[in-house]
């Protein structure tokens, strides 16, 4: 059953990329236990722009857990501390009356703020330009049947294709690398045999990428596999690395 | 002006393969020379932005997000259908034509929906090279699945993500192009109106989101990929920014807009629990394969599921339609839903859901058979309800999902301006009055990996272009009028907020636009809809500036789109005096409470052509001939 809790949020106002952010805070009164994170958000700004104030910008859309629009800091947890799970999949019903909740956009030097929770991540965009597909163009693709995929790869492939870009990896690594992300996808192509013939120049390339986008390596401290809505492990930056190596000293490509 | 579909004579099974002959080639050196915007980046944008680009031609991309990435084909659950018949139980391309149009209840363009399921092997092939996890057997070759509404087994699937691994396929073959400088990506810009010169597409006016300046970008055509308008009922599964505002501006400058009324109401989504909710999630109708749908028997039994024995249960589904049951298609299985909560069964707190159990197919499989079709599903609905689906039934109840009707169309999937072409949901052609599940997917990739790389062409060989550059006096004006309805609704500082509006359209829409009509509700929520309008622009509260990233001002413009957009569903839905797939007009039902056509009179695609703003539109009609599929009642008994 629903019930009603009042909130106390600390919530990170910045006007663009040159502006200085700072804490502002703001009641979240008669909250329903059923409204999920982003539903507590919309009734806080609903209520500052009647009072004649700006609203606080953050990035949402599907709101089931899988386009990775959405995504915040909540109290130091990227996406809020419960596991495997989106903010917007995140349901008031985990909070408690009177509790107090500091409110942050992801940090990284490669994702800069846009405004308020809002920051820009295109910089995975450019790191999956540098490598994150196969060469197929339309048209030339053989029989679907034609290449067996023995279905314990597919499921790997599956685990680590599930990514859904939202950076929350990024966010709570303290050296803001891209590993998972960038893992993730290599994992997924490395793993079935359509993606092997690119397999040593991707890892390599999108490594790279990650590297020049301005994203930190990883020592792992598997910060990233904790707070990763998707729970994608860091099997797959050992495999990663694994690729890498072999697109370093043994490919012929290299 | 008559409308000519310029469908391909012959018989249905060549007419594809003779058009593609009889069209015309763009010589490759010369593809360079056209520049082609694509706007929407979801699986019809994407897949057509980059196989334009691997053509040779210049393609210019648009996206609302900040990643083409993030459209909301993203979200599609279910699978892709595909006529590829490898389990043997009987499938063929005749056979996804036949159930496609029977599926759509008779309101689709039979030469259009045979081509699709032509191309749909095609695209299976495609997506498994790109590298697309799908679900496969032990001996390592694809699994299909049956899917609501198909009596055979011929659904793809990817967990119950396939969405999202399609659509990540088509936005990796677009970010292939990007890095090969084909493909021009404009992330975080919403077009805001299209740029027509003597009767030509040649270009579009967008706003950037981030800086909110307004652009002009040129072009020989334009491509529409910008999907549905499911969100003028506020609440519905579509994603918070999906909107009619690129579909609504092209209808306004000439394109004519095809069965608006077509809406698809789909059975099995988390029932609504507060007035502040912002969307519905749908549980996968894959859920309907081994999940029971059923009420009390009695009305108002207010006991916990599992104190209801057995004898005092009634599945409603399997008892009415026995050779189907919990299979029947969305709009059955929704009306059907809707019909046992009006007569008091509906069970939950608000008495609008049934439930969708699994007891039975647990006991049957084990929990681990379940956990690995439904796992993400199932922890997805405890994640929201916080009740968990292994122990105690699911509750469902319909939500809008999809929207059948949109741009009309002709067989090259060009609109009635030159040069405009619209793909996916945005257009009208293929589904008719309603939509099978895991055909969405399919038709998106199909319009966009295999068809419009040939139409396209024949359009630009076939066509001259004066050469306009941005300062022309077109794009001046567009962008003029652009920045007076910003200016408008920022000036308005009235005392409701966007959404405000915007639930409250969504109400009036829902009650009686919804998934079931009647001319009285209609003519009333017309009223209603023009009322709210006017106090929209008197009373709105925009807050923030226009250069500015400005979240509430994107808004306004989209629920302004809306506000008119909504007259014009009513209208159609008021013209359109028979039932049919997702258009149940009380007033015309059989005898058993199923759709009632009238094929005399409505066996036709109504496309509205904008008459003015404050005028009546213009009613155009396509003829639909069926030469090859037989009219019948559907029946799903």
């Amino acid at each position: 059953m629903s019930k009603s809790i009042s909130l106390t949020l600390k919530i990170w106002r910045q006007s663009g990329f040159q502006g200085q952010g700072r804490f502002e805070i703001y009641p979240a009164k008669d909250i329903s236990s059923d409204m999920s994170f982003l539903e507590m958000l919309d009734v806080v700004n609903e209520r500052l722009i009647l009072e004649g104030h700006e609203p606080v910008a953050f990035d949402h859309d599907c709101r089931e857990g899988i386009c990775g629009s959405c995504g915040t800091m909540v109290n130091g947890r990227a996406h809020g501390s419960l596991k495997g799970t989106t903010l917007c999949q995140l349901h008031m019903r985990h909070f408690a009356d009177g509790d107090t909740l500091v409110i942050e956009p992801f940090r990284a030097r490669a994702f800069p703020v846009i405004k308020d929770l809002v920051v820009d991540r295109s910089a995975f965009d450019r790191i999956i330009q540098a490598g994150g597909y196969i060469s197929v163009n339309t048209g030339s693709a053989p029989e679907a049947n034609s290449l067996p995929v023995p279905p314990a790869d597919a499921e790997r492939a599956m685990d680590a294709a599930a990514c859904i870009g939202c950076g929350a990896c990024v966010a709570s690594c303290p050296n803001a690398s891209a590993m998972l992300f960038v893992s993730a996808k290599v994992s997924q192509f490395a793993l079935l045999p359509h993606g092997r013939p690119e397999a040593a120049r991707r890892s390599r390339d999108m490594v790279r990428a990650m590297d020049g986008c301005g994203f930190g390596n990883c020592s792992n401290h598997r910060e990233c596999e904790k707070t990763c809505p998707k729970e994608i492990s860091i099997v797959n930056i050992a495999r990663l690395n694994r690729e890498y190596y072999k697109a370093s000293f043994i490919s012929p490509e290299s | 002006m008559r409308l000519d579909a310029k469908i391909p004579a012959g018989p249905v099974t060549q007419k594809w393969d003779r058009h593609r002959f009889e069209l015309k080639l763009v010589n490759p050196a010369n593809k360079r020379r056209y520049d082609i915007l694509v706007v929407g980046t979801g699986l019809a944008g994407a897949s057509a932005s980059a196989s334009l680009a691997e053509l040779g031609y210049n393609v210019k991309t648009f996206c609302i997000h900040d990643s083409p990435r993030r459209a909301h084909s993203i979200a599609a659950q279910g699978g892709i259908n595909a006529a590829k018949n490898y389990p043997n139980d009987g499938d063929s391309i005749w056979r996804l034509f036949y159930d496609t149009v029977k599926g759509g209840d008779f309101r689709a363009r039979e030469a259009n929906v045979f081509r699709l399921a032509q191309v749909s092997n095609l695209i299976i092939d495609q997506c498994v090279a790109q590298g697309i996890p799908f679900a496969r057997e032990y001996g390592g070759l694809l699994d299909n699945r049956s899917f609501g509404g198909a009596q055979l087994s011929r659904t793809f699937y990817a967990r119950g993500q396939t969405g999202q691994q399609l659509l990540l396929g088509a936005y990796s073959a677009l970010m292939r192009q990007v890095a090969a400088g084909k493909v021009r990506l404009f992330p975080r810009r919403e077009m805001l109106d299209l740029v027509v010169v003597n009767g030509q597409t040649r270009g579009i006016v967008a706003r950037n989101l981030v800086s909110g300046e307004i652009e002009r970008h040129e072009g020989h055509a334009v491509v529409l990929c910008t999907g549905g308008y499911g969100n003028v009922y506020f609440l519905s599964t579509n994603a918070k920014a999906c909107n009619v505002t690129a579909t609504f501006r092209a209808y306004k400058r000439g394109a004519f807009f095809a069965n608006p009324c077509f809406t698809q109401i789909h059975p099995t989504c988390i029932p609504v629990h507060g007035t502040y909710q912002s969307k519905l999630t749908l549980m996968s109708e894959s859920l309907r394969n081994d999940g029971r749908v059923w009420v009390p028997q009695n009305a108002g039994d207010q006991r916990p599921a599992k104190q209801i024995p057995e004898a005092e249960r009634d599945y409603f589904l399997e008892r009415k339609y026995p050779s189907f049951g919990n299979l029947v298609p969305r709009d059955v299985a929704s009306r059907n839903a809707k019909e046992q909560c009006d007569q008091g069964k509906g069970v939950g707190e608000t008495g609008l859901a049934v439930y969708l159990d699994f007891a039975d197919a647990i006991r049957r499989d084990g929990r681990a058979a379940i956990h690995k079709k439904y796992g993400n599903l199932f922890q997805m609905y405890e994640k929201i309800t916080g009740e968990d689906p292994y122990e105690t039934p699911m509750m469902i109840y319909p939500a809008v999902h999809y929207t059948m009707g949109g741009l009309w169309v002709d067989y090259n999937l060009m609109s009635t301006i030159d040069g405009l072409f619209v793909l996916g949901e945005a257009n009208f052609s293929d589904h008719g009055a309603n939509r099978l599940g895991a055909s969405a997917l399919m038709q998106g990739l199909a319009d966009g990996y295999f068809v419009i790389p040939y139409t396209i062409g024949g359009y630009l060989a076939g066509s001259r272009f004066p050469e306009v550059t941005p300062d022309h006096p077109a794009f001046a004006e567009t962008e003029r009028q652009v920045q007076a309805q910003i200016a408008k609704l920022l000036s308005i500082r009235g005392r409701r907020t966007v959404d405000d509006f915007h639930r409250q359209l969504g109400l009036i829409m829902w009650d009686h636009c919804g998934m079931s009509r009647n001319n009285a509700g209609l003519e009333k929520a017309r009223g209603k809809v023009q009322e709210l309008r006017e106090e929209f622009w008197k009373n709105v509260l925009v807050p923030g500036g226009e250069r500015d990233f400005n979240q509430s001002l994107e808004k306004a413009g989209r629920v302004a789109d809306f506000l008119e957009f909504a007259e014009l569903m009513i209208v159609d839905a008021l013209a359109r005096q028979e039932s049919c797939g997702g258009h149940f007009n009380e007033a015309f039902q059989t005898e058993e409470n199923e759709a009632q056509r009238d094929d005399a009179n409505f066996c036709h695609v109504a496309a509205w052509e904008f008459a003015g703003d404050g005028r009546a539109p213009n009613f155009h009609k396509e003829p639909l001939v069926f030469e090859n599929v037989h009219l019948t009642q559907r029946s799903y008994k």
